[in-house]
């Protein structure tokens, strides 16, 4: 759906020359939701406004569909952006319009008729539930209902492609996770791709499939979510990942604590159905070691249930490496961590 | 009898005259400074943020003409346009005459406070529409004049009551209305007590104006 090749965008020229993209490449599939998570300043900002063009890219392709959106004149290039609709942080709304007239306001643009403005309108007040806020305008609104208003102007000319350019980070907690619905929503009922930057590991979990994490400019990491997650191959993926679960100073300290004589401390993932079941327990009591929980979470990325225990077991050696055995041989991740 | 106070020499017809010859003076030239200012300060705010060279030079040629006539004293102005005045309405007196100069020496006034209250307007909101697929020309009266209004108002208010002191400053050299009365009986002839009442009726105008200007820009600010 979305081609990105070696694309490159540099601000400035000469010795003031700043480069916020150095060659990205990325393969977004279609009705697929794609993060990329970046600190403010990695460049994810450029990335995504380089996709409709509102930032020119220096060099490269951005494939939409068939469409190179690089090689486009101005007119093509707008009808083009029709088929995008783009959702921002401070959500951009119309202040002297109402909430119908901001969510008609793509439709008029290409002169839709009244009675199909209307309808359309209508229909995209319904899909994000603000049909009673249709009369008021922006100002009287709180920011979860003025994203809701981007969100449906941005889908009103049905377009292929949502971006949202931090959509969330203006908002509080729950907003955030009721917009995230939302856009989960929104993508299996229409099928819609999009694309979507944060700096929060909170959202790409929520609802991506895939995550690209971004640093100085380049994609350092990339892959389905449930991957990345677990298995963090960069420091900066896992600062990202840290944040939200793990200590770690704490840990240390929880694995340096123990007095047995023979103990291993290993992370153990559980994924999908595994787990709620009580595949621990039932190893342990097969192979008689004891074990200490030292540190845990127990949570979903998207529809999939995850679990990630870091374990210290402690007693006979033998009976450990056993137990490590069974564990995976049920299918469970099991990996050591410097003792 | 202290003559200063004597209202009873004043001629109220010729007040009647006086004020409306001012009111036509302020209309038209309201008028067409909106018609002239609204375009030039449109082109000032589209061409400073534009990154084509030949924008660029365009706004560098309007900007300084808009400077140099906003830096004329409006009494020198007149007197410098006064040519020009013959050639545009064939007269250089009265209200037609006086037309000339108000919008020519308010309309760079007007644009300036155009192209200010253009740049209020949120650089996200613009970003929008262009992400929408907005021609130029839809951004400008689909989102920025829409956005800008109340400053738009505000600005014009201003405009308007900066034209009623051009108006009196006018009657120094024919230009006939309030200011001449006041100048021809006020000043030349000590009445004062007609400088007096030309003075209060030009301060009830601004009071009033403004106080519209004021209702409207309530009326259209959604912040």
């Amino acid at each position: 759906m979305i081609t990105i090749k070696n694309l490159v965008k540099t601000y400035g020229t000469g010795t003031k020359a700043m480069t916020a993209l150095k060659g990205i490449n990325l393969e977004i599939a279609k009705g697929e939701i794609f993060g990329v998570i970046g600190h403010s300043g990695a460049g994810k900002s450029t990335l995504i406004r380089c996709i409709n063009m509102l930032e020119q890219p220096t060099s490269g392709e951005v494939v939409i569909g068939k469409t190179d959106m690089t090689k486009l004149s101005k007119n093509q290039l707008q009808e083009q952006r029709r088929r995008i609709g783009m959702i921002f942080q401070h959500f951009n709304l119309l202040s002297s319009a109402t909430v119908y007239e901001n969510i008609a306001f793509p439709l008029r643009l290409v002169r839709t008729p009244k009675a199909e403005v209307d309808r359309k309108v209508k229909e995209m007040l319904e899909l994000v539930g603000l049909t009673e806020h249709a009369k008021k305008h922006p100002a009287q609104l709180s920011g979860g209902q003025k994203q809701r208003v981007g969100i449906a102007r941005a889908l009103a000319t049905d377009p292929d492609v949502l971006l949202c350019d931090e959509a969330t980070s203006a908002l509080d907690p729950q907003t955030t996770d009721s917009i995230l619905r939302l856009l989960l929503d929104i993508n299996r009922k229409l099928g819609l791709t999009i694309v979507l930057i944060t700096h929060e590991m909170h959202v790409i979990q929520s609802i991506c499939d895939k995550v690209a994490v971004i640093q100085g400019g380049v994609i350092v990491e990339e892959g389905p979510v449930i991957e990345v997650f677990l298995k963090p191959q960069q420091p900066v993926t896992r600062d990202f990942i840290n944040r939200e679960s793990e200590n770690a100073s704490a840990l240390e300290e929880a694995i340096r604590s123990t007095t047995a004589v023979s103990a291993r401390t290993v992370k153990v993932t559980f994924i999908g159905d595994l787990t709620y079941q009580s595949i621990l327990s039932q190893t342990v009591k097969e192979t008689g070691v004891d074990f200490a929980i030292l540190q845990g979470t127990i949570s979903r990325i998207k529809e999939t249930p995850y679990g990630q225990l870091i374990v210290r077991f402690e007693g006979d050696s033998a009976d450990i490496v056993r137990t490590l055995e069974r564990l995976t041989e049920q299918r469970l991740e099991v990996e050591e961590l410097g003792a | 009898m202290n003559k200063e106070l004597d209202f009873s020499q004043v001629n109220w017809t010729e007040f009647g005259k006086a004020t409306n010859a001012t009111l036509q003076m302020l209309g038209y030239s309201s008028l067409f400074t909106l018609l002239l200012g609204l375009p030039i300060g449109i082109i000032l705010f589209l061409t400073a943020r534009s990154s084509s060279v030949g924008a660029r030079t365009v706004y560098s040629i309007l900007a300084f003409v808009v400077n140099l006539l906003r830096s004329v004293p409006f009494i020198i102005l007149i007197i410098a346009l006064l040519p020009f005045t013959k050639f545009i309405v064939d007269t250089q007196i009265g209200v037609r005459g006086m037309i000339p100069p108000l919008v020519i020496g308010a309309a760079p006034f007007f644009a300036r406070l155009v192209e200010t209250s253009l740049r209020e307007v949120d650089r996200g909101v613009i970003e929008a529409a262009q992400s929408m697929g907005a021609s130029t020309r839809q951004i400008v009266f689909r989102v920025i004049l829409p956005e800008a209004l109340p400053g738009l108002i505000a600005g014009f208010t201003i405009t308007i009551i900066t034209l009623i002191s051009y108006t009196a400053m006018s009657g120094l050299v024919g230009g006939g209305g309030l200011g001449q009365l006041a100048v021809s009986y006020g000043y030349n002839r000590y009445e004062t007590s007609v400088m007096l009442v030309a003075l209060v009726i030009i301060v009830i105008m601004v009071q009033i104006i403004q106080m519209i200007g004021d209702r409207l820009v309530t009326h259209f600010t959604r912040k």
